[in-house]
């Protein structure tokens, strides 16, 4: 389903410089419509290519005032089911409501470590120059997932 | 005052360029920082690093919705040239050992990484039951460095909650390299060669598609890695379904198509992916048939991939090995389909009836949410395909089906550039012999210095640019993306005093890459309907141009994946065409200039598939394409690379051969003969 903005909740990142799903759409399809001259709402964000819509979701989890739902492919799916998630700092909830009624809820983790907590190079070797060409990268000594290999196996060496 | 039309042009020179912000640059990103650091320390040499990214980094490209899973995880139980082995047979036999194999030694490295900075990774305990990433912890189980055991949901593949599996690890990059040194949304639309050598790599130029910006980046060494190519063919939805391509509709081609106007020489661009997957939605079948133990079936229950066994022996040794290689799996699958026993389905229903028998009772509880995450994680459309059909997996079946064309070289794909391996692992040399026709100014063996770096001296790639080895996934292109960084730190090194010039005048740039504005402001008032004026084409039509070819003489699904030599020539002329046609394109704003450059982008790449598919007279994919003059797998003429340089100024291909050889033994493979 391409996703589509609501009227009654989208509030055009209240006129920041770019709207959140404008800052994340992989694809560059959100986009947010100033005087009301493309859509006939002002200062709200709409998805101006349905068609190149992958629905990754991208903008759904980031719409700071959930405004962002999906209407799945409407040349490929019939009307009147729902998927909508709502991503916090830890996990993931989604609500699945099929065409016929029923509902399902689900929540699944999505990160073990506080957002913006990575320590990329704490703890970890610096190297020197002379390891430049060695055959694993600089963390290979500590993160113990370089895999040597046997040697017997290289047919021509 | 920039406008639209009349861009501010803004210059800056790098050492190190790296274009896109995917898994492979977000991990070259994270060792190029630690090496600057060391050549600053050590050799007094302060490098300058960019990395650009037409979107945002958090959610850019082929992991930006998330995955469920890791599909290269080596594990303390299987070796490096096991892996190899495995990507030589799924891809025909025609892949690279060496880049292969050093992905291998590497891969868990950075998936132990990924786990640190917070990917909840799922966990088998003592008693073999599996718990997901962050229950993991609670249960005090280890972490897979610390010897944990992942859950496998085949030989490669480890389960992950992975809705934020993108957004973690370029938290991890953005915080290596610094905001300074990012700039999103900033797509480069060409390379620039070196005015005094034209094999060396010297710029990139592209715009903004925020403000009126051009940018052009003078650089020593440049990482292109911008992903692989969709809808270059017609898809299956034509609609609003469009979009709901099985590989990120974001992948223009931009790797392929820049590298190949550089001068870069392509490999095994006839190999393409055509992924058989949940029908519509396109959403993984991975796990429904290796962790769900689930068989597809034809529309009269029969299972096609045990009756049409007998058809694999017809490909030795390729569809003999334990898993045949995936494309003589969709060719059983096409023969119920061309036959006239669809629908293909896949058997949920019993699938999970036969694991509620075998499962402990808080095992099957989260066995539906299992059934649920796969897809949600990595594929919310197919759930939208679900709740719109009322299609519970426990109660009713789904159905299969082969995709539209893809072109690609980190799944199940081997097409892209060739590039220098690593020399520790017995890989042919300049002194090795090598097959005629192989243009001079090209290197020779599989090695010329910097790993990962493409023929053209300076311009590197990684994930779905590395040509003639697949299957690296997303954790195999953060590692090459890591193994290009170490690389280019050298070679900035080893050329500390290079100065490149550019070959083109910034003029010629700005008048080239606006082109299309331009043609749009001259003409948009000859007519009154601002999208049917003979003086331009819009990008949407150009594609829809571009995929009606390709489908319909190249492969695609019209035909069911065939062509012959006669209809390439109709393709070949038709292309031609529209390349020229390309230069009338319009944009009426920075996102239609957007879609024209990715466009453009597209059209080289389905021209390089085309080209390559002429040149090679067999057919080496049964089941994602067939050449019906040539239809037979030909070992003796054709076990040999495919590849190709192109001439930006004459716009012409040259095609040749390179020779194939195995640097792993590949007959441990293969079952032991049948008694007789």
């Amino acid at each position: 389903m391409p996703t589509f903005v609501r009227t009654d909740k989208c509030d055009g990142c209240k006129g920041q410089d770019k709207t959140a799903c404008m800052y994340i759409c992989p694809h560059d399809l959100m986009k947010l419509d100033r005087d009301g001259s493309e859509t006939g709402h002002a200062m709200k964000s709409f998805n101006q290519e349905p068609e190149q819509c992958w629905e990754c979701y991208s903008c759904v989890k980031i719409c700071p005032q959930q405004a962002i739902e999906a209407r799945h492919y409407a040349d490929v799916v019939p009307l009147g089911g729902s998927v909508q998630p709502l991503r916090g700092s830890d996990s993931i909830m989604w609500t699945i409501k099929f065409r016929n009624g029923v509902l399902k809820r689900f929540k699944f983790p999505i990160r073990t470590t506080p957002e913006g907590s990575i320590d990329c190079f704490g703890g970890k070797p610096v190297p020197t120059l002379a390891d430049i060409e060695a055959v694993g990268n600089f963390t290979a000594g500590m993160m113990g997932g370089f895999r040597a290999g046997n040697p017997a196996e290289l047919i021509r060496k | 005052m920039a406008e639209f039309g009349n861009p501010d042009v803004i210059q800056e020179e790098v050492d190190i360029l790296m274009i896109g912000g995917g898994m492979a640059c977000c991990g070259a990103a994270y060792e190029v920082m630690r090496w600057t650091e060391v050549a600053k320390a050590e050799a007094g040499v302060d490098l300058k690093i960019k990395l650009v990214d037409k979107a945002a980094m958090d959610r850019s490209g082929a992991v930006a919705q998330g995955l469920s899973a890791i599909n290269t995880y080596i594990g303390d139980k299987q070796d490096p040239a096991d892996y190899a082995r495995m990507v030589s047979n799924d891809l025909m036999g025609i892949t690279r050992d060496d880049l292969a194999y050093d992905v291998g030694r590497n891969v868990d490295d950075s998936v132990h990484l990924f786990e640190e900075w917070g990917l909840p990774i799922w966990k088998l305990d003592a008693n073999g039951e599996r718990h997901d990433g962050a229950a993991a912890i609670g249960e005090g189980l280890p972490t897979l460095k610390d010897g944990g055991q992942p859950v496998r949901s085949g030989k490669w593949q480890i389960m992950i909650n992975g809705e934020s599996y993108k957004w973690i690890v370029a938290e991890a990059a953005k915080k290596a390299l610094g905001m300074d040194r990012i700039e999103e949304r900033i797509f480069i639309v060409k390379l620039i060669n070196d005015a005094n050598d034209k094999n060396r790599i010297a710029g990139a130029v592209g715009f903004s598609t925020r403000n009126h910006t051009l940018h052009i980046y003078k650089a020593k060494a440049i990482l292109l890695a911008a992903g692989g190519c969709v809808n270059i063919f017609r898809p299956r939805s034509v609609g609003e379904g469009t979009g709901r391509a099985w590989y990120p509709v974001w992948n223009s081609g931009s790797t392929y198509s820049m590298a190949a106007e550089a001068g870069a020489e392509l490999t095994m661009m006839e190999n393409r992916f055509v992924p058989c997957r949940f029908k519509d939605g396109y959403g993984p079948v991975g796990a429904w048939f290796l962790l769900f133990k689930a068989k597809a079936t034809n529309g009269y229950g029969e299972d096609y991939l045990s009756k049409n066994k007998a058809m694999l022996d017809q490909y030795p040794p390729y569809g003999q090995a334990a898993v045949p290689a995936s494309c003589l799996r969709n060719h059983v699958m096409l023969k119920e389909m061309k036959e006239g026993r669809g629908p293909i389905w896949m058997d949920t229903v019993t699938a999970l009836g036969n694991l509620r028998n075998t499962l402990s009772a808080r095992e099957v509880k989260h066995l539906e949410a299992e059934a649920w995450e796969d897809f949600l994680d990595m594929c919310i459309g197919q759930c939208g395909i679900w709740v719109g059909e009322n299609i519970e997996p426990e109660k009713k079946n789904s159905e299969l089906m082969p995709t539209e064309p893809y072109l690609l070289g980190s799944h199940s794909g081997c097409c892209g550039i060739w590039v220098s391996g690593p020399t520790d692992l017995g890989a042919p040399t300049a002194a090795d012999p090598e097959i005629d026709g192989v243009p001079a100014h090209l290197p020779k063996g599989w090695s010329w210095g910097y790993r990962g770096m493409t023929t053209v001296k300076g311009l590197f790639t990684a994930g779905d640019g590395v040509g003639a080895s697949g299957h690296k996934f997303s954790s195999g292109s953060h590692t090459e993306g890591r193994l290009a960084a170490r690389a280019m730190v050298k070679y900035c090194l080893d050329n500390k005093d290079l100065k490149v010039e550019l070959d083109t005048p910034v003029d010629a740039l700005v008048e080239e890459i606006y082109r299309p504005v331009r043609t749009y402001l001259e003409f948009k008032d000859y007519s009154t309907a601002i999208d049917v004026n003979p003086n331009y084409i819009t990008p949407k039509m150009l594609q829809f141009r571009l995929q009606k070819i390709m489908d319909e003489y190249v492969a695609g699904v019209a035909t069911y994946y065939n062509t012959n030599d006669k209809m390439l020539e109709v393709a070949e002329q038709k292309l031609e065409m529209l390349k020229e046609d390309a230069m009338k394109m319009r944009a009426k704003d920075l996102h239609e200039l957007l879609r024209a450059w990715e466009n453009y982008h597209r059209i080289l790449t389905a021209e390089a598939h085309m080209k390559h598919i002429q040149f090679r007279e067999e057919s080496r994919y049964p089941g994602f394409y067939y050449r019906t003059d040539k239809n037979f797998v030909d070992e003796e003429n054709w076990k040999v690379f495919g590849n190709s340089i192109y001439d930006k100024t004459t716009k012409k291909w040259t095609n040749f051969k390179r020779r194939h050889v195995d640097l792993v033994d590949k007959s441990k493979l293969f079952k032991a003969a049948a008694p007789h």
